[in-house]
């Protein structure tokens, strides 16, 4: 076995462990914390198909995540609690918002770009604001998280938190086999040299709207875990500082690297919660209002990352290993 | 020969400045036809409208007897026609043998796989072996595109276009920085290849495009001033004195 099998062996032993562990130590917040970690890291590996893998800077992202939160919301809040619909219903609603954005936005470039895509999302956020059907800018409480069947409880924490490991694990396991596949090889091309692509004889636009169309899916299905992981949505889920946030834990853990977004997710949740729960008692004196500016740690983290490691986490585990 | 590509009153502006002026061309099938001019002269603006990625103002292109003006370029590209840069334009971080893959792949069927692995379908990588082969870089097939030599980026850079399996290539400037031994090796590959297909090609390398071309058109601030065979294009006293010196005509 090579060493690459044996960390992902180990890494998905510790994923699987990690709940019965904290269950026995009676430690469910982690259980519920984790789940979280892991929801942010779908919405991130989804970015990273469009920031990495496509070299689209998408600056929308988070009207993906908060289109398939809201659906799914709007669903168990109307009765319609099965997530055998909800989740479907919740991808498919961001994937169609995604081919409408895609659709006009790729048809720029650069800045302008990263401008529009910005645009459309800020209008999806106030669009959730100004519905006040589903409650406006105070968002939308449900009464119970979706509904599974076959006997699992996903208002189980330990539950909950297996079938979000098992959604991220497969969106994974399909980036890595969609990046080796035909279509992986004309997207790594596009983002190379685009104009090349189109000469020898890609249709670029096309399969750029793809990408795009597939990572906003992807985007839909972590919102649908977030409403039911919370039991709420709100229009926040679809600020722009949410597509920030994405992007930064994509750049933290390694842009167009398969674990990448996972990584970066991981690394930014843990930080924030760390410097906001666990102050440091000599900082503490100098500073006493630090644990609330989070941002700031992660700030100086993310300054490390890009100038010392600029190919992320993903990039630095990877050159440890070929070292 | 019947005509493959014809080009009728192609006009194009930047701005107040007049790129193409009323062009029409033909280019017969089997001909290397090439297409010279002064620098500014409007060749690569002509190249970027054949090839499709800039629409032309107004005229119209005709590539075997079809209207492709309002075609993409990867649509062109499909119907057989192909060009290549005068700045190197490859995948810099790919192998020769993965660029020259890349482009195989485009012209069978259709890139929708989400699933199989590309590194399976050894057709392709045996057809990029044959085209670089082609191309005279077979010993260099694992090296990444951006750590070739000069002149070795330049051969895939056609090998790319070759790769498309064209029967119209249009070479902007082939041998744009090369040293004479280089410039043999792609005047060498050029004759290879118009057995096979037709060539546009657009050179400063007046001996390359007199030994090469069948006929030469002759471009001046975005018009055709003169189109004929070689020793016409020598005599032509317009031509002379728009563009060729008494030494380039000599030689």
């Amino acid at each position: 076995m090579n060493a690459r099998a044996a960390a992902l062996i180990a890494a998905l032993a510790a994923a699987v462990a990690f709940p019965l562990a904290m269950q026995a130590a009676d430690q469910l917040f982690f259980v519920g914390f984790a789940s979280r970690v892991l929801i942010w890291a779908i919405a991130a590996s989804s970015l990273n198909l469009v920031l990495g893998y496509g070299g689209m800077i998408s600056f929308g992202h988070a009207a993906f995540v908060g289109t398939g939160a809201y659906v799914s919301g709007i669903l168990i809040a109307g009765g319609v609690t099965s997530a055998w619909i909800g989740w479907p219903a919740a991808i498919l609603a961001s994937a169609v918002l995604a081919l409408a954005i895609g659709a006009a936005s790729l048809r720029t470039r650069g800045a302008y770009f990263i401008m529009i895509t910005l645009a459309f999302a800020q209008m999806m956020y106030y669009l959730m604001n100004s519905m006040k059907a589903y409650g406006g800018d105070e968002g939308l409480s449900l009464t119970s998280r979706a509904a599974l069947g076959f006997g699992l409880d996903l208002g189980n924490e330990v539950t909950f938190y297996y079938v979000v490991l098992a959604a991220l694990c497969a969106l994974l396991y399909a980036t890595h086999r969609l990046a080796h596949a035909r279509f992986g090889r004309v997207i790594a091309a596009i983002r190379e040299n685009e104009t090349r692509a189109e000469a020898i004889g890609f249709p670029v636009y096309r399969y750029k709207l793809i990408c795009f169309v597939i990572a906003g899916a992807a985007g839909g299905l972590a919102g649908a875990l977030l409403a039911s992981h919370g039991k709420y949505v709100s229009p926040s889920l679809l600020h722009w500082t949410q597509s920030g946030t994405l992007m930064i834990m994509v750049i933290l853990g390694g842009v167009g690297r398969l674990w990448g977004g996972a990584l970066g997710a991981v690394l930014l949740l843990a930080l924030e919660h760390l410097i906001a729960e666990h102050p440091i008692p000599w900082l503490l004196a100098i500073a006493p209002n630090y644990p609330q500016h989070a941002n700031l740690g992660v700030g100086i983290v993310m300054l490390v990352i890009v100038l010392y490691a600029p190919q992320g986490l993903a990039g630095l585990v990877s050159r440890k290993r070929h070292a | 020969m019947p005509d493959l590509l014809e080009i009728r009153s192609l006009a194009k502006h930047f701005g107040g400045v007049v790129a193409t002026d009323e062009v029409s061309l033909e280019v017969r099938a089997g001909e290397v036809h090439a297409l010279i001019g002064p620098n500014g002269a409007g060749k690569t603006t002509l190249v970027a409208q054949i090839s499709g990625s800039l629409a032309p103002d107004a005229g119209s292109i005709i590539f075997d007897g079809r209207d492709v003006t309002r075609l993409a370029q990867h649509q062109r590209v499909r119907a057989g026609l192909a060009r290549s840069y005068q700045i190197t334009s490859i995948f810099r971080r790919s192998s020769v043998i993965e660029n020259l893959a890349l482009a195989v792949q485009a012209r069978s069927g259709s890139s929708l796989g989400f699933w199989q692995p590309v590194a399976s379908e050894s057709g392709l990588v045996d057809e990029a072996r044959l085209i670089a082969a082609e191309i005279g870089l077979s010993d260099r097939a694992d090296i990444a595109g951006g750590e070739l030599a000069h002149g070795e980026q330049r051969a895939l850079e056609m090998g790319l276009a070759l790769a498309t399996r064209p029967r119209l290539l249009l070479l902007d400037e082939p041998m744009a920085g090369m040293g004479p031994e280089e410039s043999q090796r792609i005047i060498g590959l050029i004759e290879r290849v118009r057995r096979s297909v037709s060539v546009v090609l657009v050179e400063h390398d007046m001996d390359a495009v007199f030994r090469l071309a069948d006929r030469i058109s002759v471009l001046v601030n975005g018009r055709v001033i003169a189109t004929g065979v070689p020793d016409e294009i020598r005599a032509n006293e317009e031509v002379r004195r728009a563009y060729l010196g008494d030494e380039a005509l000599s030689a």
